[in-house]
């Protein structure tokens, strides 16, 4: 494929999920290209992020549905492609990283035996073979010990060490789209950091690319090329990263201002006043 | 000035479990808190922050070792409380999904402790008290399911404060919170602390929050304070311990370190 | 209808009474969504209904024989037949109903509050009294139930609340074992610490917040576990240890009509449908409850 083209192209997402209250809609009309770079999207519980994200990945709870006018990852159309061929893209060429590492390895499986099936799917190869890439992969995430990391069990690992296994199983596909959905919110802040490096690394080195979801706008802003804000279910402002400073949406400008900072003065912090107007 | 300690704690030890088995969760702890202050504890998972809050909570359970002076207002706190001790001393937890009863109405949320503590007009307290964490009357005979993250804490906030203590615990309050909401819940906290003279003892991994909150602070890591301060230290970044600092970097967002290469796993 | 459709759906309950039908109403919602569910509760409600209009539903009180109308085929004049003694067999069964609802309530009354107390106190205390009620509970759940029953029977003398109480007196344990293994979760949960640093005394704090969380798999496992006791009364019955004749108890009947199994087969088909039909009933319902009630098995 080109380099030029889009990766992905999203146009008209919604979201529904149907409730004894009837249908509630998450995801309202949102569209983005995204190319070789790391996007973020950026906004409060509730605001759709999470749901678009698991939209893509065909990951929506029983009773959400999903609608778009166009949803194609380099050139393959996800509304009309059969089951087999959306679970092929989605297993392989699109990977999903899920804040909590706790819940998203198998605890009855060594962390090596997990990262080897991984190996022997996607790639596969023989089991001596899939176990050296294993040791090679927990090796490019940074583990200092790879041998001893591979027989630990998942309950044995910090969270940040749990993270790095995470990003190292999503990595083996050698997937073009990662998708992570607040992957360092369980961390620890300067275990954060780290793990970002990590996936900064990786995806510099597979040429991959990224759509970061997460409620912090200054991680985003700091991490990522370019950053959605969404509202209620819609993306109310585009903007590149280095630009969040000088964002113009009113909510954009009140989610900057409402944070606390370090060299603050104490006095009362200014507050959200939501625009219903916004909603429109 | 002779503002007294409200908090004074002086060698504190924690430990859990016997033997080989034990685990020394704070270790010779020290810090003073001054009446009508807030007291910023600053730390990651695992630094013994929060096993400090609940050995001044009285909240450990009883196999924990307690070694170490802890005083309230000059009088020895010890792990059994009185009534009257616990009214004094309130605690507002970490996640508000997880610390407000998810069968009980707001109503009988905030009547019952007052209830237990043989308060008066009993009704009026509970209105009042929810007028005064910003949410009017309707919310009464709402059950936690129906409300947002947000008023779910500001109840909790009420909870605690309904029984009229001297000092407030506070775990985290609004890291489980959305910024927008955060910023509420800081504004109605510092409101409070004036409004009621309280002491507050913060627990926190953010500096930011500390830095807006507390005059005071200390840095825990591994069950030890490495570190106590006053806030100006922390505006001026001017924080002694090489821990401290990189806690304060981190709380700033992402940047590649000078070599482009991420650090090894400590 | 649908203003109390909105009464009850509407986003601010204006008083404790209307939160809770609130919450009943969602539950109800959830419930119905469940086609086996609404079956069972349907075979109960009609348990019930069985129970509470027998006088009305029946033509005669069941015991008085009619000996010129001895083991009529199942028929307009007898639906379901009669028996060796001329009763008709469906106004035995409808009165049977009574005491099939006897036996449920009467095991509920007992093996609820035992179970929930032991379990409840047990967890939330924990220690060196945990491992004592355990040990009790351990030692009540090795009896063989019917043994134990019949043993209880033999000391006390057969009747059915003989018969109930020896079943209740073995059925406690596993309730106690389910709230216990709640409470043992509970008890380091934010809501019952932040219970207890307000200086909300033990009792209140076991009885208000800690119990009611219980309930919900309690009550679960009772509705599953009606049909074993039924199914074991109707044992008890049969062995003729539990009702005596001429009570209309489902297992007695079974019992005297198997004499008549290959010629007169609806003698003891009929009331071994019932218990089978009622015994499924609780069943599903329990399954149901189990869906819209159960913490664990919620998405």
């Amino acid at each position: 494929m080109k380099r030029r083209d889009p990766l992905l192209i999203v146009d008209g997402l919604r979201v529904t999920f149907d409730t004894p209250r009837g249908p509630v809609a998450a995801v309202r009309d949102v569209s983005f290209v995204l190319g070789r770079e790391k996007l973020g999207i950026v906004g409060e519980s509730g605001s759709g992020k999470s749901q678009t994200g698991r939209a893509l990945l065909g990951l929506l709870a029983r009773n959400g549905r999903m609608a778009a006018r166009q949803l194609a990852f380099d050139n393959v159309d996800l509304l009309r492609a059969g089951e087999g061929e959306r679970r092929a893209l989605r297993g392989g060429r699109i990977s999903m990283i899920l804040q909590d590492p706790k819940f998203s390895l198998n605890p009855v499986m060594t962390v090596g035996e997990q990262i080897v099936e991984a190996f022997r799917v996607h790639a596969n190869v023989s089991r001596r073979e899939a176990r050296l890439r294993a040791l090679a992969m927990l090796e490019a995430v940074h583990i200092r010990e790879p041998g001893h990391v591979f027989d630990a069990w998942p309950h044995e690992l910090s969270g940040g060490m749990g993270q790095r296994v995470m990003i190292a199983i999503m990595m083996v596909p050698e997937p073009d789209l990662l998708i992570a959905d607040e992957p360092t919110s369980a961390l620890d802040v300067t275990v954060r950091l780290q793990v970002l490096a990590l996936l900064d690394d990786m995806l510099a080195r597979r040429g991959a690319a990224l759509i970061f979801i997460s409620h912090d706008l200054n991680l985003v802003g700091s991490f990522c090329d370019r950053v959605l804000v969404m509202y209620a279910g819609r993306v109310v402002e585009t903007l590149r990263a280095d630009e969040l400073q000088s964002a113009r949406h009113p909510y954009t400008r009140g989610l900057l201002a409402c944070q606390p900072r370090v060299d603050g003065d104490g006095s009362d912090l200014p507050t959200l006043d939501r625009d219903p107007a916004w909603l429109r | 000035m002779s503002r007294a300690s409200a908090i004074e704690i002086a060698g504190l030890d924690v430990t859990f479990g016997r033997g080989r088995r034990a685990f020394r969760a704070v270790r010779d702890a020290s810090f003073s808190v001054t009446a009508g202050s807030s007291f910023g504890l600053v730390g990651e998972s695992g630094s013994g922050k929060t096993t400090v809050l609940r050995a001044l909570a009285g909240l450990l359970p009883p196999a924990a070792r307690i070694r170490g002076e802890m005083r309230l207002h000059g009088e020895p706190l010890r792990p059994a409380r009185s009534r009257p001790l616990r009214r004094r001393l309130q605690m507002v937890f970490q996640d508000p999904y997880g610390s407000l009863h998810p069968r009980h109405t707001v109503d009988r949320i905030l009547g019952e402790p007052a209830r237990v503590h043989g308060l008066d007009s009993i009704d009026r307290r509970i209105v009042d008290a929810l007028a005064d964490v910003g949410l009017d009357a309707s919310f009464r005979f709402r059950f936690p399911h129906q409300l947002s993250g947000g008023q779910r804490q500001r109840i909790a906030i009420a909870r605690a404060l309904i029984i009229e203590p001297a000092i407030v615990l506070l775990d985290e309050p609004t890291s489980a919170l959305d910024v927008s909401v955060q910023a509420e819940i800081l504004n109605l906290l510092q409101r409070l602390r004036r409004e009621h003279a309280l002491t507050f003892v913060l627990v926190s991994h953010d500096l930011a929050v500390v830095s807006h909150m507390c005059e005071a602070l200390a840095v825990m890591r591994a069950g030890e304070v490495i570190e106590n301060a006053g806030v100006e230290t922390l505006r001026a970044d001017a924080l002694r311990h090489e821990y401290s600092r990189e806690l304060l970097q981190a709380a700033q967002g992402y940047r590649t370190t000078p070599a482009g290469m991420p650090p090894a796993e400590r | 209808m649908s203003a109390v459709r909105a009464w009850l759906l509407v986003d601010v309950p204006r008083s404790r009474w209307q939160a809770r039908c609130q919450r009943f109403f969602l539950g109800w919602l959830a419930f119905r969504q469940n086609a086996g569910a609404v079956a069972g509760l349907a075979i109960v409600a009609a348990l019930v209904a069985a129970a509470l209009l027998a006088p009305w539903i029946s033509g005669s009180t069941g015991v008085v024989p009619d000996l010129g109308n001895r083991l009529q085929p199942p028929g307009a004049a007898f639906w379901f037949g009669t028996d060796e003694l001329g009763r008709d067999i469906f106004d035995r069964i409808v009165w049977g109903s009574r005491i099939t609802l006897y036996i449920v309530g009467l095991v509920t009354v007992i093996v609820v509050p035992i179970g929930l107390a032991v379990g409840v106190v047990a967890g939330y205390v924990g220690g060196w009294l945990d491992s004592a009620l355990m040990r009790l509970t351990d030692i009540f759940l090795a009896f063989p139930r019917l043994i134990l029953a019949l043993a209880f029977v033999a000391a006390l003398g057969p009747g059915l609340e003989n018969a109930v109480l020896a079943i209740a007196l073995t059925a406690w344990s596993p309730y106690a074992r389910i709230a216990r293994a709640e409470a043992l979760t509970l008890r380091h949960s934010d809501f019952i610490l932040a219970a207890r640093s307000q200086g909300i005394p033990h009792h209140r704090v076991l009885a208000g917040h800690v119990a009611p969380m219980c309930m919900s798999s309690v009550i679960v496992r009772l509705t599953l576990d009606m049909a074993g006791i039924i199914l074991t009364a109707a044992g008890l019955g049969f062995l003729g240890l539990g009702a005596q004749p001429p009570t209309p108890e489902w297992g007695a009947m079974i019992a005297l009509g198997r004499d008549y199994l290959l010629d007169q087969w609806w003698v003891p088909a009929f009331p071994g449908l019932a218990i089978l039909v009622v015994s499924l009933g609780f069943n599903l319902l329990g399954d149901g409850l189990r869906d819209v009630l159960d913490p664990k098995s919620r998405s």
